[in-house]
C-alpha cells in the first residue's frame, strides 16, 4: 500500500495532523504547516514530472499509479487511487494554495493550533478527493473537506459568521444529498446484470451499463450535487456570504480549491460516466451556467465589499468552468480545466490580498478606502496584477483559459450554443468594468482615510504567499501549451465516441 | 533572414520592462531612464536594419523576381494549441506594412524615451515620482506594439492588442493620484475592451469557418521554392469567401457571416482607433503624460485599427458592404472630430480630436481603395498617411508637451504670444501644422493628396466631403498655432521664470521629427507599400510621388488648405471680435461642438443609468432578496415546521400511551378488516 | 367440569384493561406504577396459561414468567427509588407537573 506514491497525499496531511497535535507553540505550528505543505508541493511536482515521463514513454492507460485496497467487501467499497493529467493539475493547485494559505495565516488568532488542525483536515479531504477513483471514497473525502468549513468560518470568521457558516454548510450538505442519491444510483447500475457491482470509476465507464433512462435521472442529481459546490446559479448564494465571513486562508482554500471539487466532480463523475444524458440534458445546465457567468459579473459591478465582489466574480468564473464542461468537446473542456487552475490561483491571490488589506485597514468597504497604492505599494501592485489576470490580460492565466473555452464553445454551430457563447464572451467586458472599478477606487486616487497613511506594506510571509501565486499565474499565462498538453491526454476518444463528440 | 535580430527587437523591450519593473525602484532615476532609452535605441537600430534589409536588400525572400514584395515568416512558434488546425503561434511576419511599422514605432518610441528624460522632471531638475515605472511601462508598450505589428496570425494580434490596451491603461493612469486620470484610464480600457469583444467574436467566427488564424492562410499563398515566404493573393481571399458561401450558416440578419466577421473585427479597430461612436476614450486619454499621448495616442497604438484593416485588406475587398461601412464610419468621424477640434480650449484635446480625424482619413482611404482604381491607391495612401501622420502628430504632441512643461497648463488661454520665448518650439510646431494642413512640400500634403485622389476615384461625395474635412484640419491647426504663439501676451514674462526652450533631450526629438516631417513626403511609398506588394509606379528615383502628382486634385486640395489658413489667420492672428461673433452667430452649433456633441454624457447615461441602474442593481437586489431569500426561506420553513411539530414530543407519558393505544387499536382494526 | 383456558384469560384481560385504564387516567406516579404492575401480571398469567394449554410438555413460558417477575421487581424498586428522589426534590409526584427534566 505504501509503495504507491499517491497514498502520501493523504498520509502527509495525516502526519501533519499528528505533528500539530504535539505542537507546543506557534513557531512549531508554523514549521509543521510549512514543512508539510512544502512536502506536498514537492510531491505533486515530482508526480507531474514522473507522469510526463511515463506518458512520454508511451504508457496510455487512462489513469496512472492506480492502486486498490479493499475496505468494505460486502458493498465492494475499495480505497482506489489513480491520477491523470487533470488530477495532477488539481493536486498541484491544491498544494500551492495550501502552502500560500499557510503563509497567509501566519498570524491567525486565537487557537492557532486548532485552526491549522481543521485546515489540514480540510486539505486531507481535498487531496483524497482528487486521488480517488472509487466513488464511495471520493464522496467520503468530499464530506471530509466540507465539514471543517463550518468550524473554520464559525470560529475564526468575521462579520455575520454564524449565519454564513450555517448557510454554507447547509447548502453544500443539501448538494451532497443530491450527490449521494446520484452516486448510489450509479452504483446500482454500475455493472450489467449478473456481474458484481462496483464503485470504481474506470470500471463503470468501461461497463457503460447505465441505461439512458436512468442516466436522465442520475445525471442531474450528480451534476446539481457537484454544481452547488461549483456555485452554479441558482445555488450560489452560499458563496458571497461564506467568503465574506471566512478567514483569509479559508477563503483561499475554499474559492481556490474547494469550488474546483465541484467542477472536477461534474466532469469526472457526471459527464464521464453518463455521457448520453450529458448530451441530452446539457442545454438545461448551459442555460443555468450561462446565466451564472453574466449574472455573477453584473452583480459584482455594484457590490461594495471587496470579498463580495470577489465572490461574485468567482460565481462568474466558476460558471464559465461548468459552461465549458457542458460544451462536451475537447477544446472547451481543456479550457475548463485551465480555467479551474487559473481561477483557483488568481482568486486565492485575490483573497490573500483582501485579507492582508483588511488586516491593516479593518474595513473591506471600498467606499472607505482609497489611494492604497501610495500607502502599500507592494500589495497594491499585486492587486493590480491579480485584477489583470482576472480580466484576462494575455501573459497571465485568465486569458488562455477563457480563450480556450470560447474557441471550444464556438465549435458548436447551432444558434443556441452560439448565443450562449457570445453571452459568455460578454463577461470579459463586464469583468473589466468591475475589476477596474475596484482598482480605481481602492488603489488609485487620493488617500481616503488619513489614518491609513500610518499603515505598513507587506511583511515577508505575505510577500512569499503573493509572489508564489503570481509566479504560478504568470507561468500558466506564459506557457499555456504545457498545461494544455498535460490536460488534453486525458480526453481519451473512447469516452466521447459514445455520443459522437470529438 | 537570421532570426536573431527579429527576436532581439521583441526581447529587448520585454527585458527592459521586466528589469525596470522589478528592480527599477532600486535604481536611481537617471540610470533607469538612460537604460530604457539605450534599450530603445538598440531596438531602433535593429528595426532599421530589418526594415532596410526588407525593402532594399533585394533578397529573394523579400522581393520576387517580378518585383513584387513578399511576406516572409521569420519565425513562428506554437504557443497554444486549441485544435489540430486552430493554433496560436507567436511569430514574426515581415511584409511591407510590418516593415514600415518597424520604422515608425521604434522611431517615435525612441524620441519619446529621449524626450521624457527631460519632460518627466520639474524645473529644478527633480525627477517625477514613478519615473522608473514610467520607463518600464514605455518598454512594455513598445514590446506589445512591436509584437502586434509583426503578428503572423490574428490571435497573436489579439494578444498584443490586449497588451497595448493594458499598457495604455497603465500609462494614462500614470498620475494615479489624480482622480481624472484614473477615470480616464478606466474609460479607455473599458471602451476598447468593449470593442475587443467584437474583435474576439469576429475572430471566432472567422476561425470557425476557415479553420485557421494565420494571416498567411487567409490572405496569401505560399511562394514556390522558398520556405515560409508568402505572397498576397486574391485567390486565397476568394477561397475564404467561398468557404463562407458554401458553409451551412451563411446568412445572419440579412448579411453573410463573413460580412459579420469582418465588421466585428473592424469594431475592434474602431475601438482602438477611436472611430465614432467608440472614440470617447481618446480625448480623455490626454490625462496621461504628454510623451505618452505622443507615442500611444497619436502615433502608434491608435493606428492599430487601421493596421488591422490593412492586414486583412484582401478579405475586406471580398465584402463590399464591410468596406462601405468603414468609409461611412471614417468619413463621419473625420468630420465630427474636425468640427469639435475647432472649439476646444485644451491644446492636447485639440490634438486628440485632430488625431481622431486623421485616423479617420486613413480608414476612409482604406475603405475607398479598390484594385481597379490606380492599383488600389487608397491602401497605399492610407499607409502613407499613417506613416507621415505618426511623424508630424508626434511632433505636434511633443511640442505641446514642451509648451505645457514651460507654462504648466494645458490651456491655450494661459499661453498666447510665445513665439519670442520658445523659438525652436515655435518653428517645429509651425512645421507640424503645415504638414498636417497639407501644404507642399511637407509630409502631410503628399499622403493627404493621395487619399483625396483615392476618394475621387471612388465617389464624388467622399472626395468633396474629405476635402472639406482637410480644410477644417488646416483651419483648426492654425487657429491653435496662432492662439499659442501669436495673439497678445497675457502677462509679461520676465527673468528666468519666463518660458524658454527646453533642454536638448526635449528639443532634439522636436528637431529630428520636424526634419522627418519635411522630407517624409518624398519617400517613394508607392514602390514600397501596396496592397498586394506589387510596386505601383514604374518610375525610378526619389521624387516619384511628386513627379506623379495628379495636379488637378493636388491644386484643389492645396487651395482648400490655403484658404482655410487664411481664414484662420484673419480670425486668430490678432485678438479681434470675429471669433466671438462667429460663436454668437451659431450658439447651438458652437455649444454642441464644444461639448463634443454630448457623446460623453450619452455614455455616462448608458453606463450609469442603464447598465448599473437598470441591470446590475436589480440583479444584485434579485440575488440578495429573491434567490437568497428563497434559500433563507427554505431554512425558515424547516425551522418553523420543526417548532410546530415540537409540541408532539410533550414528555407526557400518558399522552404517549393514548396515542400508542389508539394506534394499536387502529392497526388491529385494519388487520381484522383485511383478514375478514 | 373441564376448566378451559378462557377462565384464565378473561380475568387476565380484565386485569390488563384495568392496568391500561389506570395508567392513562391516574396522575400519581405510584398509582401509575401499580397499574403498570397490573399489566405485567396480566401478561404473566397469559404466558403461564398458554404454555400450559398449548405446549403442555414445555417450560419456556413458565421460565419467561419467572424472569419477568424478577425483572419487574427490580424495575419497581428502581422506579420507586426515582419517584422518592423526585419527591424529595419537588415535593410532588404528579406526572404532569414534573416537567423540569424535559426542558
Amino acid at each position: 500500500m505504501f509503495s504507491n506514491p499517491l497514498i502520501y497525499f493523504v498520509v502527509i496531511p495525516l502526519l501533519m495532523l499528528g505533528g500539530l497535535a504535539l505542537c507546543r507553540n506557534i513557531k512549531q505550528i508554523r514549521a509543521v504547516a510549512v514543512t508539510g505543505s512544502l512536502a506536498l508541493t514537492a510531491l505533486s511536482v515530482w508526480l507531474l514530472v514522473d507522469y510526463l515521463g511515463l506518458r512520454a514513454a508511451g504508457v496510455d492507460a487512462p489513469m496512472l499509479y492506480t492502486g486498490s485496497w479493499s475496505w468494505f467487501t460486502p458493498l465492494n467499497i475499495n480505497l482506489s487511487v489513480g491520477v491523470d493529467g487533470i488530477s495532477i493539475a488539481m493536486l498541484i493547485l491544491s498544494s500551492i494554495i495550501l502552502l500560500t494559505g499557510s503563509f497567509a495565516s501566519w498570524k491567525i488568532e486565537p487557537h492557532t493550533k486548532d485552526f491549522f488542525l481543521w485546515l489540514i483536515l480540510l486539505s486531507t479531504g481535498v487531496f483524497g478527493f482528487f486521488i480517488s477513483i472509487d466513488l464511495f471514497t471520493m464522496f467520503m473525502f468530499y464530506e471530509v473537506a466540507l465539514i471543517p468549513m463550518y468550524l473554520l468560518i464559525g470560529v475564526w470568521g468575521s462579520g455575520n459568521k454564524n449565519y454564513s457558516a450555517m448557510k454554507l454548510t447547509l447548502m453544500l450538505m443539501g448538494g451532497s444529498a443530491f450527490l449521494m442519491l446520484g452516486l448510489i444510483g450509479i452504483y446500482y447500475h454500475s455493472a450489467p446484470e449478473g456481474q458484481p457491482l462496483t464503485w470504481d470509476l474506470l470500471e463503470i465507464a468501461q461497463n457503460d451499463s447505465i441505461s439512458r433512462g436512468w442516466q436522465h435521472f442520475l445525471f442531474p442529481m450528480t451534476f446539481v450535487g457537484f454544481g452547488v459546490l461549483g456555485a452554479m446559479f441558482p445555488f450560489h448564494t452560499w458563496s458571497p456570504d461564506g467568503h465574506a465571513s471566512a478567514p483569509t486562508a479559508v477563503s483561499m482554500l475554499h474559492a481556490g480549491v474547494l469550488m474546483k471539487l465541484g467542477g472536477y466532480g461534474c466532469f469526472r463523475v457526471a459527464i464521464y460516466l453518463m455521457p448520453q444524458a450529458a448530451n441530452d440534458l446539457a442545454w438545461i445546465f448551459l442555460i443555468l451556467t450561462g446565466i451564472s457567468v453574466v449574472y455573477g459579473a453584473f452583480s459584482a459591478c455594484v457590490q461594495t465589499d471587496l470579498k463580495y465582489i470577489n465572490a461574485y466574480s468567482s460565481v462568474s468564473h466558476c460558471g464559465l468552468v461548468l459552461f465549458a464542461i457542458l460544451m462536451l468537446n475537447t477544446t472547451a473542456m481543456t479550457g475548463a480545466i485551465m480555467q479551474m487552475l487559473s481561477h483557483g490561483l488568481m482568486t486565492a491571490l485575490f483573497f490573500a490580498l483582501i485579507g492582508m488589506i483588511y488586516g491593516r485597514t479593518h474595513t473591506r468597504d471600498i467606499r472607505q478606502m482609497g489611494g492604497l497604492m501610495k500607502i502599500m505599494p507592494f500589495l497594491a501592485v499585486c492587486y493590480v496584477i491579480a485584477g489583470m489576470a482576472s480580466l484576462g490580460l494575455p501573459g497571465l492565466s485568465g486569458f488562455v483559459a477563457e480563450m480556450t473555452i470560447f474557441v471550444g464553445s464556438f465549435e458548436h454551430a447551432d444558434m443556441f450554443h452560439r448565443v450562449f457563447t457570445i453571452v459568455a464572451c460578454c463577461s470579459i467586458v463586464i469583468t473589466a468594468v468591475y475589476i477596474l472599478r475596484v482598482v480605481g477606487k481602492l488603489l488609485f486616487g487620493p488617500v481616503y482615510d488619513e489614518h491609513h497613511l500610518a499603515l505598513t506594506d507587506a511583511t515577508w510571509w505575505e510577500r512569499t504567499s503573493t509572489i508564489t501565486l503570481i509566479i504560478s499565474v504568470a507561468a500558466i499565462g506564459c506557457f499555456p501549451n504545457f498545461f494544455a498538453d498535460l490536460i488534453k491526454f486525458t480526453f481519451s476518444p473512447s469516452i466521447f465516441a459514445v455520443i459522437g463528440m470529438n | 533572414m537570421e532570426i536573431t535580430i527579429p527576436i532581439l527587437i521583441l526581447a529587448i523591450p520585454l527585458f527592459m520592462f521586466l528589469l525596470l519593473g522589478l528592480t527599477g525602484m532600486k535604481m536611481s532615476h537617471p540610470v533607469a531612464g538612460i537604460l530604457g532609452t539605450l534599450g530603445m535605441g538598440t531596438v531602433l537600430v535593429l528595426s532599421y536594419i530589418t526594415a532596410f534589409t526588407y525593402f532594399f536588400s533585394g533578397n529573394p525572400e523579400f522581393v520576387a523576381e517580378s518585383g513584387e514584395r513578399l511576406q516572409a515568416v521569420i519565425f513562428n512558434q506554437t504557443w497554444l494549441q486549441f485544435t489540430d488546425s486552430l493554433v496560436i503561434k507567436l511569430g514574426f511576419l515581415l511584409d511591407p506594412i510590418s516593415a514600415m511599422m518597424l520604422v515608425v514605432i521604434p522611431t517615435i518610441s525612441f524620441m519619446v524615451h529621449l524626450y521624457s528624460l527631460g519632460y518627466m522632471r520639474d524645473h529644478h531638475g527633480v525627477y517625477e515620482h514613478g519615473f522608473q515605472r514610467f520607463y518600464a511601462f514605455l518598454s512594455l508598450f513598445s514590446f506589445s506594439m512591436l509584437g502586434l505589428v509583426v503578428a503572423t496570425n490574428i490571435f497573436q494580434m489579439y494578444i498584443f492588442w490586449e497588451l497595448v490596451g493594458a499598457s495604455s491603461y497603465l500609462l494614462i493612469g500614470f498620475y494615479y493620484k489624480k482622480p481624472s486620470a484614473v477615470s480616464a484610464s478606466k474609460k479607455a480600457f473599458i471602451v476598447t475592451r468593449f470593442a475587443d469583444l467584437g474583435f474576439l467574436i469576429g475572430i471566432l467566427i472567422l476561425s470557425y469557418y476557415t479553420g485557421t488564424f494565420d494571416f498567411m492562410s487567409l490572405t496569401s499563398a505560399p511562394v514556390d521554392g522558398i520556405a515560409n515566404v508568402y505572397q498576397v493573393s486574391e485567390l486565397t481571399a476568394e477561397g475564404v469567401k467561398g468557404i463562407f458561401t458554401n458553409s451551412a450558416a451563411p446568412i445572419f440578419m440579412g448579411a453573410s457571416v463573413m460580412t459579420w466577421a469582418l465588421v466585428l473585427i473592424f469594431m475592434g479597430g474602431m475601438g482602438k482607433s477611436a472611430m465614432m461612436p467608440l472614440h470617447i476614450w481618446l480625448p480623455d486619454a490626454m490625462e496621461g503624460p504628454t510623451p505618452v499621448s505622443a507615442l500611444i495616442h497619436a502615433a502608434t497604438m491608435v493606428v492599430a485599427g487601421v493596421y488591422l484593416v490593412a492586414r486583412l485588406f484582401p478579405l475586406y475587398l471580398m465584402e463590399e458592404a464591410a468596406l462601405n461601412i468603414i468609409v461611412v464610419v471614417g468619413a463621419l468621424t473625420a468630420f465630427y472630430a474636425a468640427m469639435v477640434a475647432c472649439t476646444q480650449i485644451d491644446i492636447k484635446r485639440v490634438l486628440a480630436f485632430s488625431t481622431i480625424s486623421q485616423i479617420a482619413f486613413m480608414m476612409v482611404s482604406l475603405g475607398v481603395a479598390r484594385p481597379e482604381f490606380h492599383h488600389g491607391v487608397g491602401y497605399m495612401a492610407g499607409m502613407f498617411h499613417l506613416f507621415t501622420h505618426a511623424m508630424f502628430k508626434a511632433l505636434l504632441f511633443l511640442c505641446a508637451g514642451a509648451l505645457i512643461h514651460a507654462i504648466g497648463s494645458n490651456d491655450y488661454t494661459a499661453m498666447h504670444g510665445l513665439r519670442k520665448y520658445m523659438p525652436i518650439t515655435h518653428i517645429t510646431f509651425l512645421i507640424g501644422c503645415l504638414a498636417i494642413a497639407g501644404i507642399i512640400p511637407f509630409a502631410g500634403f503628399f499622403s493627404k493628396d493621395e487619399i483625396l485622389t483615392a476618394c475621387f476615384g471612388n465617389s464624388m461625395l467622399w472626395y468633396v466631403w474629405m476635402s472639406l474635412v482637410a480644410g477644417l484640419t488646416a483651419f483648426y491647426m492654425f487657429r491653435l498655432y496662432y492662439l499659442i504663439f501669436w495673439w497678445k501676451e497675457h502677462k509679461v514674462h520676465e527673468g528666468h521664470h519666463a518660458p524658454h526652450d527646453q533642454p536638448w533631450t526635449m528639443t532634439a526629438p522636436l528637431v529630428i521629427l520636424a526634419v522627418i516631417s519635411c522630407v517624409a513626403g518624398f519617400v517613394p511609398f508607392g514602390t514600397l507599400v501596396t496592397w498586394n506588394g506589387e510596386p505601383m509606379f514604374a518610375y525610378e528615383g526619389f521624387f516619384t510621388n511628386l513627379a506623379h502628382l495628379d495636379w488637378s486634385v493636388a491644386a484643389i486640395s492645396l487651395a482648400v488648405a490655403i484658404i482655410a489658413i487664411v481664414i484662420a489667420t484673419v480670425m486668430y492672428k490678432k485678438e479681434n471680435p470675429l471669433p466671438a461673433k462667429m460663436k454668437n452667430a451659431l450658439p447651438a452649433l458652437w455649444d454642441w461642438c464644444y461639448h463634443r456633441f454630448y457623446w460623453d454624457e450619452l455614455y455616462q447615461f448608458i453606463t450609469h443609468k442603464i447598465i448599473f441602474g437598470c441591470i446590475s442593481r436589480p440583479i444584485a437586489w434579485f440575488d440578495r432578496h429573491i434567490i437568497d431569500g428563497a434559500m433563507d426561506g427554505l431554512a425558515i420553513v424547516t425551522n418553523k415546521a420543526s417548532w410546530a411539530i415540537r409540541g408532539l414530543q410533550s414528555g407526557r407519558v400518558q399522552m404517549y400511551v393514548w396515542v400508542y393505544l389508539a394506534g394499536a387499536l387502529l392497526l388491529g382494526a385494519i388487520t381484522a378488516i383485511c383478514l375478514l | 367440569m373441564e376448566i378451559s383456558a378462557i377462565y384464565y384469560i378473561i380475568p387476565s384481560l380484565v386485569m390488563f384493561c384495568c392496568g391500561v385504564y389506570g395508567f392513562i387516567t391516574r396522575k400519581n406516579m405510584i398509582a401509575m406504577l401499580i397499574s403498570l404492575e397490573l399489566m405485567l401480571n396480566a401478561v404473566d398469567i397469559n404466558f403461564v396459561v398458554f404454555n400450559r394449554y398449548l405446549f403442555p410438555g414445555q417450560l419456556e413460558g413458565m421460565f419467561f414468567t419467572l424472569f419477568a417477575i424478577a425483572i419487574a421487581a427490580a424495575e419497581t424498586a428502581l422506579a420507586i427509588a426515582i419517584i422518592i428522589n423526585l419527591y424529595r426534590g419537588s415535593r410532588n409526584i404528579d406526572a404532569d407537573e414534573i416537567t423540569k427534566l424535559k426542558d
